[in-house]
């Protein structure tokens, strides 16, 4: 193997100084921490997908108005906008069992994420959807539509676009939430670093490893983002 | 002679806003073929008049009814009543993610289920007659205002309304484009179109109208055939009206 021949012969300088890398500590522990973003990234992808079916509901509820439900809406939201997830995850994994709620890890994690991913998800969709004008609405009922077509046909195609942005940065920014899922013993990239430096000191080469994880998983998803935003900027001008 | 069909049916109307009426006991009909132009002072309840014949404002008093059947706000089948009343706002209100031939062609196929070839057919006819033929595959970001009325008015013309309400469809134009629009209007007029006009345009209303109805204050105040009621109105307020339209010292 070429990095094994290359392990411990290779000096990378930086202008702040001399820092040696282990590469046989790299490839050692890759494996550790390829599990560990796939955990992310399953995690990661059911907290989101229940975090923007959360908002979806959310968002409705408040779009018509739906009375009582929309005060309960108003209160979640800004109880979730306004607590950290580290909080919100300890009172799921510590707390609860003490009402006899007891939940794994990984339930927690998806939970807490659904929780604090819902508002936000909610804040957007809500902005997409009341960005379309009244007089959409009334020319398409003008036109014979019924309700359920005016919103399926002229009022999401249009919410969605405006919103898409917004949903998109929640996405990336509930990626980068899950690095707090090591609190309740997660073993997600975080806790695999924070694991490795404690058990051989190296911090460097764990570091790197760590940002090398976050970045390979997160920037494709921002490109690909990016490109879908300008697509969807480009049909609608 | 027989008797005339009326299309619409309006008794009694009254709509209050916050207690106020805005209409204030209007009678009112519209016979197949004819052309009737409402004019009056901003806030005399001209709009409200026609956003309740479409059941798009819910009424306080009184009846409006399509070939008999009531039209009434937030009903079950007020879709089926709507898709026989075609509507046109001041507001530029084409939907901007659809082209212009899909804005047109939603409608009939989705709420008349008819054919596709067939819509296409007719929708492409409409915008050659509305001079648009060659904007077919256009957002309506990429229109003028005139020319975004004009596609608008065809939206409504491919359900086949039995009336088409105008609500100042050319107030919001620049001076330019009123005309391409109000030409539109006027051909169907010609052509046997019944409909009913909020306008400020008074020149285009005495070409159009068979009828004007001058509405202030919630209520009719003179209704009169168009040579008549410009050149000797019968009622003070209505002449009064008619002389802020002429800009002299």
């Amino acid at each position: 193997m070429t990095l094994y021949a290359l392990s411990g012969k290779i000096k990378i300088t930086e202008s702040l100084g001399q820092i040696l890398v282990d590469f046989e500590f790299i490839e050692k522990f890759t494996p550790m921490y390829l599990e560990a973003a796939r955990l992310t990234v399953l995690i990661g992808a059911a907290g989101i997908v229940l975090a923007a079916a959360v908002g979806l509901l959310c968002a409705l509820v408040k779009y018509y108005r739906v009375p009582v439900a929309r005060q309960i809406v108003s209160a979640y939201i800004e109880l979730s906008r306004n607590t950290p997830l580290i909080v919100q995850l300890f009172f799921l994994y510590f707390g609860l069992p003490k009402a006899g709620i007891r939940l794994s890890s990984e339930v927690c994690g998806i939970i807490g994420l659904a929780f604090l991913g819902g508002s936000y998800m909610a804040e957007s969709f809500l902005g997409g959807l009341t960005s379309v004008g009244k007089i959409q609405l009334e020319s398409a009922e003008s036109l014979g539509l019924r309700r359920h077509q005016v919103m399926n046909l002229i009022v999401i195609p249009q919410a969605g676009a405006v919103a898409a942005p917004a949903v998109c940065a929640n996405v990336i920014f509930l990626l980068k939430e899950t690095s707090v899922f090591s609190a309740v013993s997660l073993a997600d990239l975080m806790y695999v670093a924070k694991d490795l430096i404690g058990m051989y000191y190296n911090t460097g080469e764990a570091l790197l490893m760590l940002v090398v994880a976050y970045l390979a998983l997160i920037l494709p998803i921002s490109v690909i983002f990016a490109i879908l935003e300008r697509r969807l900027r480009r049909g609608r001008s | 002679m027989p008797e005339t069909e009326h299309i619409i049916d309006i008794n009694g109307l009254v709509k209050r806003f916050n207690g106020t009426a805005v209409i204030d006991g209007i009678d009112l009909s519209v016979s197949k073929g004819e052309v009737v132009v409402l004019i009056g002072p901003s806030g005399c309840g001209k709009s409200t008049l026609l956003r309740c014949i479409n059941g798009l404002e819910p009424i306080d008093a009184g009846t409006v009814t399509l070939h008999g059947e009531p039209v009434v706000h937030n009903s079950r089948n007020l879709y089926k009543i709507r898709q026989k009343i075609g509507m046109v706002f001041q507001s530029y209100d084409l939907f901007p993610h659809l082209t212009v031939l899909k804005n047109i062609m939603l409608a009939p196929m989705k709420v008349q289920k008819r054919s596709k070839e067939e819509i296409r057919a007719e929708a492409l006819k409409l915008l050659e007659r509305v001079g648009l033929s060659d904007k077919a595959e256009s957002f309506p970001s990429e229109l003028s205002g005139g020319q975004k009325q004009r596609v608008a008015i065809c939206r409504s013309l491919i359900m086949n309304p039995e009336i088409m309400l105008l609500d100042e469809i050319t107030a919001a134009l620049d001076p330019e484009m009123v005309h391409e629009v109000l030409d539109v209007v006027l051909d169907l007029a010609k052509n046997g179109t019944t409909m009913l006009i909020v306008t400020h345009e008074m020149a285009f209303a005495k070409a159009a109208a068979d009828r004007i109805v001058f509405i202030d204050g919630g209520v009719i105040v003179e209704e009169s055939e168009p040579d008549e009621f410009f050149t000797a109105p019968k009622t003070e307020r209505a002449k009064k009206f008619l002389k802020t339209f002429t800009y002299s010292r």
